[in-house]
């Protein structure tokens, strides 16, 4: 077996133990605060009412949706075995329809306006960051600062902040929604056109975040680089700068990728709030919508879809990062040496 | 005291720490200069910034700038106090593990590793919407809960680094305990290097509290700055044009985050000599 397929086989076993003990918490928290999360929702919406059989209704209609009349290892078990067969149940508000159906509805939305957002914004703001450790003067003194500022505000202040001045003041762009009301769904140049439209000001809060964010993080990762004892000896030996550079910048970029995994789920939640300023019809404004609601199903369906995507995209970035990094390939084969 | 006179020929940490000071004492002042009930309403809805109220009032008319002194005061304790959690757990864990070594190291790691990829925010909403009431100690409890990971792996790669330097295997073979090992000879050396994680771990403590406000999550019978930016997107305020209303805590929120950042960088900037360009 290869180093490369080792590290691989390894790192999938491990998520495979992350996402069991994900989809375990995903089950098993709201069981575990109260006995069960039937009491809470419905003493919540039966706040108020009165007739006694409607809400005896709905307690035995939530607990049948929960299977709450069988144990707990049984009711996993169940949940799980729905999750195999991709069947999340039903939702309560929007009734009858299925999860699945209202999840796919809003999971492409999300997915488009995030995936570009967090690739775009990290490639720009590692170019900028190398340039600004690099070229110093006006680079390093004005714009970082400047992008300091900008990093450290979240994504959903931008995306207030754009909301007012951009849609709101000056009218440029849609205050919400993902595309006009008056456009008609389909495969059009005027529908897509719409789309671009609606999509700008969220995802330019994402982006413009982004890339503070990532360009701080390179610059202080190839500062380091820059100073460390290979660059000096380098120079002593008469190596071209821009070949220097090149291995400067390469052993830079590796924490970032880390660095892009570990604050995956981070940056996916501070998104899913944007989307909710712009009331964008993705996965953040339906959380945000089942939660006031109290439509539970839907809740836990949203938070394991985050789950899962979060845990994915740390996996890829890792499966990336053993293909990058030489480090991991050499200290596999030791390993078989030994 | 002398740390704080190194850090003082730091600009980047005093600047945050001016801001992040005068913040802090604005919040906490001014309640005791306007003692007046925040839930009271006291105008009507969406009255402009005047005379009478500063920063003009909510959609239940209530004033502004006491909504937003006091919602600062709370983000600030729930940021302290996830913070304090999320950092005594994340000490504990990094230095045991890297201290220890062996399994116990292994199997910590792996622990540590599996709840930094479950995304916190999750386990965040998953918590908040079962309770039936959800105070600022409990919202603050389960931010600090989810959030150490971080915290445990930095402190468990420093401590990893140190174990087997000269100094400890001297105190070692002197016969000192574990304990009085970690405390004597390694905490001292991560010490910077924690006060940076708790400053950095405030800041997303914030902002972990504003999310899940926004979300609808927030704590109940209190005000912070994420559930005043909840109420005004929920009572359509930037559709209305009412800029009074999330404007200013949006501003308090990216302010307290980018003073934290600011003070962390001029930490790391004087303990890291590496990163003195």
């Amino acid at each position: 077996m290869s180093s490369y397929q080792k590290y691989f086989l390894r790192k999938l076993m491990w998520y495979a133990v992350t996402l069991t003990v994900a989809v375990f918490l995903n089950f098993y928290l709201p069981r575990l605060v109260r006995g069960n999360p039937v009491d809470t929702i419905v003493g919540r919406i039966a706040k108020g009412m009165t007739d006694t059989d409607a809400i005896k209704n709905m307690y035995d209609n939530f607990y049948r949706e929960f299977n709450l009349d069988k144990p707990i290892w049984q009711q996993f078990l169940l949940y799980v075995g729905g999750l195999l067969h991709f069947d999340l149940g039903t939702s309560f508000t929007m009734y009858p329809r299925k999860i699945n159906d209202i999840l796919s509805s809003a999971l492409p939305w999300t997915i488009g306006l995030q995936l570009p957002a967090i690739i775009l914004g990290w490639l720009i703001g590692n170019i900028l960051g190398a340039f600004a450790a690099y070229k110093k003067g006006i680079f390093d003194k004005i714009i970082f600062p400047a992008t300091l500022f900008i990093s450290s505000i979240p994504f959903f202040i931008l995306s207030i902040i754009l909301l007012y001045v951009f849609a709101i003041t000056l009218k440029w762009f849609p205050s919400g929604g993902g595309y006009g009301y008056t456009v008609i769904p389909e495969m059009s140049f005027g529908f897509f056109k719409s789309i671009l439209y609606h999509h700008f000001l969220p995802f330019m809060s994402i982006v413009l975040i982004m890339i503070g964010g990532q360009g701080i993080g390179m610059r202080e990762m190839a500062l380091y680089e820059l100073n460390a004892d290979y660059v000096k000896y380098a120079k002593l030996m008469g190596i071209r700068e821009s070949k220097i550079i090149k291995y400067v910048f390469r052993n830079a970029m590796l924490p970032q990728i880390t660095g892009l995994a570990m604050s995956l789920g981070t940056m996916i939640a501070g998104a899913l709030i944007t989307e909710i300023v712009f009331n964008y019809p993705g996965l953040g404004t339906l959380l945000f919508r089942s939660i006031r609601s109290l439509d539970y199903p839907l809740i836990s369906a949203c938070t394991l879809l985050i789950t899962l995507t979060v845990l994915l995209a740390n996996f890829l970035v890792d499966i990336l990062y053993g293909i990058i990094d030489p480090r991991i390939k050499a200290s596999q084969s030791e390993e078989v040496n030994r | 005291m002398s740390a704080f006179r190194i850090l003082s020929k730091s600009p980047k940490f005093i600047i945050g720490f001016i801001i992040f000071g005068l913040i802090l004492m604005a919040s906490l002042i001014y309640p005791f200069v306007n003692t007046a009930d925040p839930f009271e309403m006291l105008g009507s809805a969406f009255q402009a910034p005047d005379k009478t109220f500063l920063l003009g009032t909510d959609n239940f008319g209530r004033d502004m700038l006491l909504e937003l002194a006091l919602g600062t005061r709370t983000s600030l304790l729930v940021g302290v106090l996830s913070g304090v959690i999320a950092t005594v757990i994340g000490l504990s864990i990094g230095l045991f593990s890297g201290y220890v070594g062996g399994w116990i190291d292994e199997g910590l790691t792996a622990f540590t590793n599996i709840f930094m990829v479950i995304p916190s925010f999750v386990i965040l909403i998953l918590i908040s919407v079962s309770v039936e009431t959800r105070s600022l100690f409990l919202t603050a409890g389960i931010i600090g809960l989810t959030s150490w990971p971080w915290t445990a792996r930095a402190v468990r790669a420093q401590t990893a680094s140190l174990r087997n330097r000269d100094h400890i295997m001297i105190a070692k073979l002197t016969g000192f305990n574990t304990l009085r090992i970690i405390r004597t000879e390694i905490l001292p050396y991560i010490a910077s290097y924690v006060v940076m994680a708790f400053i950095i771990q405030l800041a997303s403590g914030i902002l972990s509290e504003a999310s899940v406000s926004m979300l609808g999550l927030g704590p109940y019978n209190t005000l912070s700055l994420g559930i005043l930016l909840n109420w005004a997107l929920m009572f359509e305020a930037p559709r209305v044009g009412a800029w009074w209303t999330f404007l200013p805590s949006a501003g308090a929120i990216g302010m307290i985050t980018f003073s934290l950042y600011l003070m962390n960088l001029g930490m790391d900037e004087i303990f890291n000599p590496k990163l003195r360009s």
